[in-house]
């Protein structure tokens, strides 16, 4: 790292900032306009006749999601140019990162499910490109591909059921399909499973998880914002979205449950587990991901504040902490939980910022990660299954209280327990803008939750369960009751926990660690893909030009003689009077010609029986009233034949013993192949000929094109874009031609004898 | 194999061939011909030259480089499909422009039609044109 | 007469099958060739035959006279014919330099990019190490045995 002496340029460095900031407050000034319950939309026609528009809607939940992105995008950006100053690959960072930040603006503001699609797949490849950031590094390349086979894999199944949903619904816009309501239609188990491979991999649930901690690999900036304040909360934004029209079923309820508190638990164990502060960190984003769609499961006024509060307070809480370790990486070059030390002396704001969001993670009032936690521990109260719930979330939040005592207090408030690798200062203002800013809006907002409500979650609950619904009330303060007593109670086994951290610690790494790893399993998974790539290329790509040329013969005729035969569409014997003996003649030098070009042994011979044959082709087209043609096949004949005698100088014998061998096999396939043919086109002669096409060029051709040759107006005039597309190809065919003859020198001598010079 | 009959034929012939290439390009629109024929006869004509003199003395004569003209006559195709933007019409619309005065009792509103669905089919003449003139000098130079 | 003309692309696309199945590239051409010639003629006779009328407007007239060949075949086929041209030669000038490089016209010993599965494994245990990842060496030491051996 170049540290404080790089510069990034203006346009690398301060334009994306620019933008983000831009952004931020334009979706600001939409906040009274949606608060109040409207939804400003635009919308373009993109595939009209599939019913396709490419619109944009800010309705309460796009505008949460908006905002979060468009601000605490700008705030990564600003501590990037300060953490990556003076990288070479600067500007390149900055462009993924912003492509990724319009394209997930764009994913949470669509207001069709194709468009979100389309920017749904842009955020994955802008994510693949930022996780694979670090290039030179082949673990960093593996992890982000894995990232993207997961993720695209996922929204491959989305895909599928967004054009179910489509069907069913008859409309591909999402306020008109959660309007109707997909819960009674038939398919609605198939959408559902495939809507939830598509979140569930995106916001990486168990056992789709495995991909977001190895995403680390990215620069910390980098997973501040992707992978703990945005793409992964796709797969929570598209159930938030799709809520209307998915929820209230039982199937929703349960799947929804088990796998996000499935998740929420798993994750928040291995937090603690972990030794890398990043890692610790990766895993309680798991841990918010798993709760946000436990909560999403419900449909109570309460669950949906709850989920509202929670989304926004964990963006705060976590892209700060993530950019605080960035920080400790950065100032100390190392991120190891052993390590680290004493930090508060050279580092006091960095402290100050970590102390204020791992509050807020701990949930300790007057933060509002409190607030969020009150509301959810009341939701419980309310659900299907209170104790189930209930026992979830106070499972997860005892030993988030532990890892936020872990990543806050540890590297600041102890000890250095040994020598650092660079000796630690404050880092540079722009780094420490974002954390504090982030932080701070946590006591602010935990203290003043009015805007939160007002502009944040009502919209947001509203928006989910319908006009009438009742969302609960942000407050410190709500009596003494059982999600007080819950608070209580999570706090003390928190610190209780944090207090046992090395046995928590070393307890948790022998029950995990006897899990089989799903990451190995992935890499056996990819080792099986390639070996069975190799292993079906060799059987179907032999090499062997006769081979491949056999099977299309074979296909050919099978499918020609054998759909023939089986549809029972032979064709009737035909009527051969109108014969004339001097059309025999003509027919039969082009079939006594192909016949000897076939079996001929002698180059020249053979030549000379293709020239007869095409020439009798050209004579055909004479006959049958097409100069142009018949002149145009004259004419390649002619050079068909300069051609092949000018490359017979330098080619040997057709066959070493100067005799062709019969082949009968080969012949009973092309006599196939040949039969086929003729009885297709005498079925063809059978049927009745359309001739509106013709008739329109006949009575088009002089009055509209001025051409007196309907042939030519064809080519040049009505069919001229077709026409453009063949000469461009015969373009290729001699430019690549000629570049085979130019390039490489010919290596004459090699053959046998009789091809030296 | 030079034989001198065919050598000093060939540049006559060629030549020849080469005026009627044009001829059968500007009647394709009402008889047969046009492009494709008139690019097929001059390159023709070029192989026929080849063959009798020799390959740099066509390639002399010629004096750009075939496959230049092959991709000169490919844009020029473009363009004869852009010039329909210019009215606004679908791409490959055809053009007309007419000079001269009116023939009567014929839909021709002028004596000398232009057209650029005349520049498309230059544009076809020159494509074919190149193109056969490069894969026949290239074949000829490898002996 | 348009059925005979089918019995006619019958025999012409047998022969050119039959061609196209040899070992010699060469006479794969010259199947090229006619096939070519078959499958212009199918698309001509698609559009039914009809002799002596070809599709022109005679001058002074706005519509050609009624029972006109069809001119959409013709217009398809004329250009075919360019393409096949076009097609024809590069695989003629690419056998052209096959024979150069590799010495043979046969395609089955045209192995230089897949090479047979005998001799593969010999050039992966000398050229590649064993944890390479690429299972399909192409390496010049391989590609040049490769080609001597095709030539003794």
């Amino acid at each position: 790292m170049a540290g404080a002496q790089g510069r990034n340029g203006i346009v690398a460095g301060w334009l994306p900032v620019a933008i983000a900031a831009a952004l931020f407050a334009f979706f600001v000034s939409l906040a009274p306009e949606v608060a109040a319950g409207r939804a400003p939309a635009v919308s373009w026609d993109w595939l009209p006749s599939l019913g396709i528009a490419f619109g944009f809607r800010v309705d309460g939940l796009a505008l949460t999601f908006a905002l979060l992105i468009s601000g605490i995008g700008a705030l990564v950006l600003l501590y990037s140019n300060a953490y990556l100053a003076g990288h070479p690959q600067y500007a390149r960072f900055a462009l993924f990162l912003t492509s990724f930040m319009l394209a997930m603006l764009g994913l949470v503001l669509a207001a069709d499910l194709i468009a979100l699609f389309v920017f749904w797949e842009l955020t994955t490849i802008t994510s693949y490109l930022l996780i694979g950031f670090i290039h030179e590094d082949p673990k960093s390349r593996r992890n982000a591909l894995q990232a993207l086979f997961v993720t695209g894999g996922g929204a491959l199944a989305m895909l599928a059921g967004f054009i179910l949903i489509g069907m069913a619904a008859g409309t591909f816009d999402i306020a008109a399909i959660n309007a109707a309501g997909l819960q009674a239609h038939p398919w609605y188990g198939a959408i559902l499973v495939l809507m939830l491979i598509g979140a569930f991999t995106k916001s990486a649930q168990v056992p789709l998880h495995f991909w977001l901690p190895n995403a680390m690999a990215a620069p910390t900036p980098v997973s501040a914002f992707l992978h703990s304040a945005t793409m992964v909360k796709g797969g929570v934004y598209l159930l938030a979205r799709l809520h209307p029209s998915l929820s209230g079923t039982e199937a929703w309820l349960w799947s929804l449950t088990l796998f996000g508190g499935a998740t929420a638990v798993f994750a928040s164990l291995q937090a603690m587990r972990q030794t890398d502060l990043k890692q610790a960190l990766a895993y309680t984003t798991l841990m918010a991901l798993g709760t946000l769609v436990l909560l999403l499961g419900q449909s109570t006024g309460y669950a949906l504040t709850a989920f509202a509060a929670f989304l926004v307070v964990h963006s705060l809480y976590k892209a700060a902490l993530f950019l605080v370790v960035g920080c400790v990486d950065h100032e100390t070059g190392t991120r190891q939980v052993g390590v680290l030390g004493g930090l508060l002396r050279p580092m006091p704001a960095t402290a100050l910022a970590a102390a204020l969001a791992a509050l807020s993670m701990a949930g300790i009032p007057p933060l509002l990660g409190f607030i969020a936690k009150e509301i959810a521990y009341a939701s419980a109260a309310q659900s299907f299954a209170p104790l189930l719930v209930a026992a979830t979330l106070l499972a997860a939040n005892v030993l988030m209280v532990a890892v936020a005592g872990v990543v806050a207090i540890g590297p600041f408030w102890q000890r250095a327990r040994g020598p650092l690798p660079k000796a630690p200062h404050e880092a540079p203002w722009a780094m420490l803008a974002g954390p504090l800013l982030l932080a701070a809006l946590g006591l602010g907002l935990g203290l003043l939750p009015g805007p939160v409500q007002t502009y944040l979650v009502d919209p947001v609950v509203l928006g989910a369960l319908g006009p009438g619904a009742v969302p609960a009330e942000l407050k410190l303060w709500a009596g003494v009751n059982l999600a007080l007593v819950l608070s209580g109670v999570t706090l003390a086994l928190g610190i209780a926990v944090w207090l046992a951290r090395g046995a928590a610690r070393r307890a948790l790494e022998r029950a995990l660690g006897a899990l089989p790893s799903l990451d190995a399993g992935w890499d056996g998974f990819m080792d099986g893909l390639k070996a069975f790539a190799v292993w079906q290329t060799r059987i179907i790509q032999g090499g062997r030009l006769r081979v491949y040329m056999a099977t299309m013969f074979v296909v050919v005729a099978a499918a020609v003689g054998g759909s023939m035969l089986l549809r029972g569409a032979l064709p009737a014997w035909p009527d051969l009077s109108d014969v004339t003996p001097q059309n025999v003649v003509l027919l039969g030098l082009i079939g006594a010609g192909s016949v000897l070009a076939a079996f001929t042994g002698s180059r020249i011979l053979a030549m000379a029986a293709l020239g007869v044959t095409g020439i009798g082709v050209a004579m055909t087209f004479i006959v049958f009233s097409a100069p142009d043609v018949a002149i145009t096949q004259l004419l390649v004949e002619t050079l068909i034949v300069v051609l092949v005698a000018v490359a017979l100088l330098r080619l040997p014998q057709l066959d070493p013993t100067g005799r062709p061998s019969f082949r009968p096999w080969d012949a009973a396939l092309a006599a196939a192949v040949g039969i086929g043919t003729t009885l297709v086109l005498l079925a063809v002669l059978q049927q009745p000929l359309d001739l509106s096409l013709t008739a329109f060029f006949e009575a088009a051709s002089y009055p509209e094109a001025f051409g007196r040759n309907i042939v030519n107006v064809i080519l040049v005039d009505f069919r001229a874009l077709d026409t453009f597309g063949e000469i461009a190809v015969v373009v290729i065919a001699a430019l690549s031609s000629y570049a085979l003859l130019r390039t490489t020198a010919p290596v004459w001598g090699r053959g046998p004898g009789g091809t030296r010079r | 194999m030079r034989s001198i009959i065919l050598r000093t034929g060939a540049r006559y012939i060629c030549a020849l061939m080469l005026v009627f290439s044009v001829y059968m390009l500007l009647r394709g629109h009402n008889e047969p011909g046009g492009g494709f024929i008139g690019g097929l006869i001059g390159g023709t004509a070029f192989a026929l030259y080849a063959i009798g003199c020799s390959v740099a003395e066509a390639r002399r004569a010629l004096r750009v480089l075939p496959q230049n003209v092959a991709v000169a006559g490919l844009g020029i195709a473009l363009l004869a499909g852009l010039m329909a933007g210019l009215d606004g019409d679908a791409f490959f619309e055809g053009q007309w422009l007419f000079l001269g005065g009116e023939v009567p009792g014929t839909y021709s509103k002028g004596a000398l039609p232009l057209s650029s669905v005349l520049v498309f089919d230059i544009g076809v003449y020159l494509v074919v044109f190149g193109s056969v003139a490069t894969l026949v000098f290239a074949m000829e130079e490898e002996i | 007469m348009e059925e005979l003309t089918a019995v006619l692309i019958g025999l012409l696309t047998a022969c050119a099958v039959y061609l196209m199945l040899a070992r010699n590239v060469l006479r794969f051409i010259f199947g090229l060739v006619l096939i070519s010639n078959a499958a212009n003629l199918v698309i001509f006779l698609g559009g039914r035959l009809t002799a002596g009328a070809p599709p022109l407007i005679e001058s002074g007239q706005t519509a050609p006279p009624p029972g006109v060949a069809n001119a959409l075949p013709q217009a398809l086929v004329l250009t075919a014919i360019v393409i096949g041209f076009g097609l024809f030669a590069f695989a003629l000038i690419l056998m052209f330099r096959a024979h150069a490089t590799l010495g043979t016209l046969d395609s089955e010993e045209m192995r230089l990019a897949e090479p047979r599965p005998d001799l593969r494994a010999v050039d992966e245990a000398d050229a590649m190490p064993a944890d390479a990842e690429d299972p399909m060496p192409a390496t010049d030491e391989a590609a040049t045995d490769e080609a001597s051996g095709a030539a003794r």
